[in-house]
């Protein structure tokens, strides 16, 4: 058994440690990594390195199937980087905290990557258990990695990211816990109460992304008139894209307006949306069932009106009632609730902190945002156009990345 | 109206197309409005979708509940006082299993269904019995697994009869030497589960290099081959090696599910499965759940006649199979006739949300 030291707590190395498998580095040092100093947010070690993890991919030829993978590689461009950078006025007073633990989810491929690089950005050095299903996104960005610390020029920064697989082991996830001082859980509920048995120092805290909820809100009015492609190709993507079960998915659509127009508008809108669906998308016999059994689950617990479905493609129902914990029926895979409201204060009372993105269609973004915060409401934590639901930023449900992930030191004047 | 019990004294296999036609959707049809009176979850759901039973002209336009609803929720369309068994899915571990509510006259009738049918097999008289299961999976009269209410329901068939296997699910040799010895000469009937027969029976004897001369024999048996594929053992496979190993020739497979137990499709000397006129089979299209042409492969909806005390007369399953013809199977009996495919798969789904299998709680 071996021990090592971290901020005076001795850590004893499990023997369980051996059924951890390591994509990167090989064998890393446990020891050392908790002794590495931390760095401002935004450093230009990292910039420059995360930029060189973005040329790497955007040069790997197998990368290009994968639009997620593309995607990310585009977020850290250097360009982009430093425009996120110019979005921050005060970090010069901020340093990372140290190490951090994250625990990605299982089925979205690429999201480790993002958990990684907001740590890093933020100036932490990084844990990071990736799912342990393979997939194809994970090793090319992982192949990307080892790619850029082979360069003699980021060899140095090598001990700042660690990843690594292991199937569910509590000795495993209390020994990383217990050498971090942040902990990123990203799962669903019961994953992340498994994942607080194991403790964190005194001073370590828990940031956790749980399940959520999305939704909608679409002026009719102003939908007639900007419905383009841009548009139901956007609402694809924020839905089918991702099985319509990414926490971002909206499951209800509110249609603001009066009857004619949002009845207008609804018709466009789904029928537009159908026939893009019908080429791009893929309906397992499962996907089909799922959606039947919780339409009629649905239909015995709240009053709701199915649309005639034509295929199943599309499900939808209209229900004239917002009843409490309507988030909860829900499914997946082009499954939705539909409201017809006369102003956006009808819906006030249905938002919880289950809440997260609310995207938009003809809407004013400051008004939706004067809304919650004049409404003291517990959810909504993104407000974004439709298209723009999936899109990751340094600001996520709820929480600045790099001001959490880092700490500020206070100077007196 | 039709009555249920005029046309339980059709044999079973008499109907063609249109008289067949004409008779599930009558019935069907009056069946869907008293379920719709008589259980508020089913009518709050054909509400929903502003289904009218009254102007139904084919039972191919009544609604089917997907199978998976009778996991999730308790749907009966009696008062729970007239609830006489409540009958089970098998369903694996940690698996939701399917509850069905049972009262006395829709058990009646599901006896009276499976007797017609498995006697136009068997023929119409008893014949000693050898159930190649246990008795221990019987041991709770009000609550029964598939399995319970399949051995149950085929013992009608018996004039005297034993269990193969003990409470440990091992092998009854003696028992069944003896039980062979007394009947010598005679028809015997064996029945069990798909499953249970090849690795409590088969693989047994052969293990321990027995066999049994059952040329005399007639087997019936079902619960579906989902174990048997993981395994690799095709349908001709599993025949071939029972007459091989007992000289057994009379082997035949149904399909059949807790939902609709009695009115089950038994597979004939062509091995076709055939819909009897008490139940049908619809394959549907799973992209817009329309019906598919005859040699199509598609998702399977059975409707019965039986159901009454729950709202289970229309199903729709998690089973693909392919519609072979209608009224035209060489066996000579009418109806639908079709091949099972299989289960459909689990999807796997994108996004970040909880797991398939925690979903619709």
């Amino acid at each position: 058994m071996k021990t090592l030291n971290s901020g005076g707590v001795v850590i004893h190395m499990h023997q369980n440690l051996d059924k951890i498998s390591f994509l990167a580095p090989q064998n890393p040092d446990f020891n050392s990594i908790v002794k590495l100093p931390p760095l401002q947010p935004f450093s230009d070690e990292v910039i420059s390195l995360l930029s060189q993890l973005s040329h790497e991919i955007l040069k790997d030829k197998a990368a290009k199937s994968y639009p997620d993978v593309i995607t990310f590689a585009f977020w850290c461009r250097k360009a982009s980087l430093i425009s996120m950078k110019g979005q921050y006025r005060s970090i010069d007073d901020r340093i990372g905290r140290g190490v951090i633990f994250h625990i990605t989810p299982s089925n979205v491929p690429v999201n480790f990557a993002y958990s990684l690089a907001a740590g890093l950005l933020a100036g932490n050095v990084n844990v990071v258990r990736v799912p342990t299903k393979d997939y194809p996104q994970i090793d090319i960005i992982t192949n990307a990695i080892i790619r850029v610390f082979n360069d003699d020029k980021f060899k140095y920064m090598e001990k700042y990211v660690t990843l690594l697989r292991y199937e569910k082991d509590e000795k495993i996830t209390t020994f990383l816990s217990e050498l971090s001082d942040i902990r990123v859980i990203w799962g669903g509920d019961s994953a992340i109460n498994e994942i607080r048995t194991s403790p964190l120092k005194a001073r370590s805290f828990d940031v956790t992304f749980s399940d959520r909820y999305s939704i909608c809100v679409i002026n009719a009015k102003e939908c007639i008139n900007l419905l383009d492609t841009q548009v139901i190709e956007g609402f694809y993507n924020d839905t089918f894209l991702f099985d319509q079960n990414a926490c971002t998915a909206p499951h209800l659509i509110v249609w603001i307006g009066n009857c004619e127009q949002v009845l207008n508008a609804k018709k466009q809108f789904w029928e537009k949306l159908h026939s893009f669906t019908q080429q791009k998308y893929n309906l397992q016999p499962i996907q089909a069932i799922d959606k039947l059994t919780s339409a009629y689950k649905t239909a015995t617990a709240i009053e709701i009106k199915w649309e005639n479905f034509k295929d199943n493609l599309i499900v939808r129902g209209e229900i004239n009632r917002l009843v409490d914990g309507i988030e909860n029926y829900h499914c997946h895979s082009g499954f939705f609730l539909e409201y017809t409201a006369q102003s956006l204060d009808e819906i006030k009372n249905i938002i919880n902190n289950k809440y997260q993105t609310l995207s938009y269609l003809g809407l004013d973004p400051k008004e939706i945002l004067e809304f919650v915060i004049k409404n003291g409401l517990r959810g909504i934590d993104r407000i974004v156009p439709i298209g723009k639901t999936t899109d990751f930023t340094l600001t996520w449900d709820g929480y600045d990345l790099i001001y959490t992930f880092s700490r500020k030191i206070f100077q007196y004047n | 109206m039709i009555e249920i019990s005029e046309i339980l004294n059709v044999p079973p296999y008499a109907l063609n197309k249109i008289e067949k036609h004409e008779i599930l959707t009558k019935v069907l049809r009056n069946l869907t409005q008293y379920h719709i009176e008589n259980c508020d979850p089913y009518k709050r759901i054909i509400e929903s979708i502003g289904f009218n039973a009254q102007s139904v002209n084919s039972y191919f336009d009544i609604p089917f509940l997907p199978v998976r609803l009778f996991k999730e929720m308790n749907l009966v369309s009696v008062k729970t006082e007239n609830v006489v068994k409540t009958m089970t899915s098998s369903g694996t571990t940690g698996q939701r299993v399917s509850q069905i509510f049972v009262d006395k006259e829709t058990a009646a009738n599901q006896q009276k269904a499976l007797v017609k049918i498995v006697s136009s097999f068997l023929g119409s008289k008893r014949l000693p019995m050898i159930i190649l299961d246990t008795s221990a999976i019987l041991k709770n009269r009000a609550m029964f697994s598939a399995r319970g209410a399949g051995i149950l329901g085929f013992s009608i068939f018996a004039t005297d009869k034993i269990y193969a296997l003990n409470d440990n699910m091992e092998l009854d040799l003696a028992r069944i030497k003896t039980f062979l010895e007394k009947h010598k000469g005679k028809r015997i009937f064996l029945f069990g589960f798909t499953f249970m027969i090849w690795q409590h029976f088969y693989k047994e004897l052969l293990r321990n290099n027995i066999t049994f001369d059952l040329s005399q024999g007639i087997l019936i048996h079902g619960g579906g081959w989902k174990k048997l594929i993981d395994e690799k053992v095709p349908p001709r496979e599993f025949k071939n090696k029972l007459k091989d190993i007992f000289g057994i020739t009379e082997v035949y497979d149904y399909y059949g599910m807790v939902e609709q137990t009695g009115s089950i499709y038994m597979e004939c000397e062509c091995g076709h499965f055939h819909a009897p006129i008490f139940s049908d089979i619809i394959v549907r299209n799973p992209i817009d759940f329309s019906p598919v042409a005859i040699g199509e492969k598609g998702l399977i909806q059975v409707v019965s006649i039986l159901p009454k005390s729950y709202p289970g007369h229309s199903v729709l399953t998690e089973d693909e199979g392919v519609i072979l013809g209608e009224d035209n199977c060489p066996c000579g009996r009418l109806g639908k006739y079709f091949n099972i495919s299989g289960r459909i798969e689990n999807a796997e789904l994108r996004g970040c949300s909880d797991t398939y299998a925690s979903k619709f709680r």
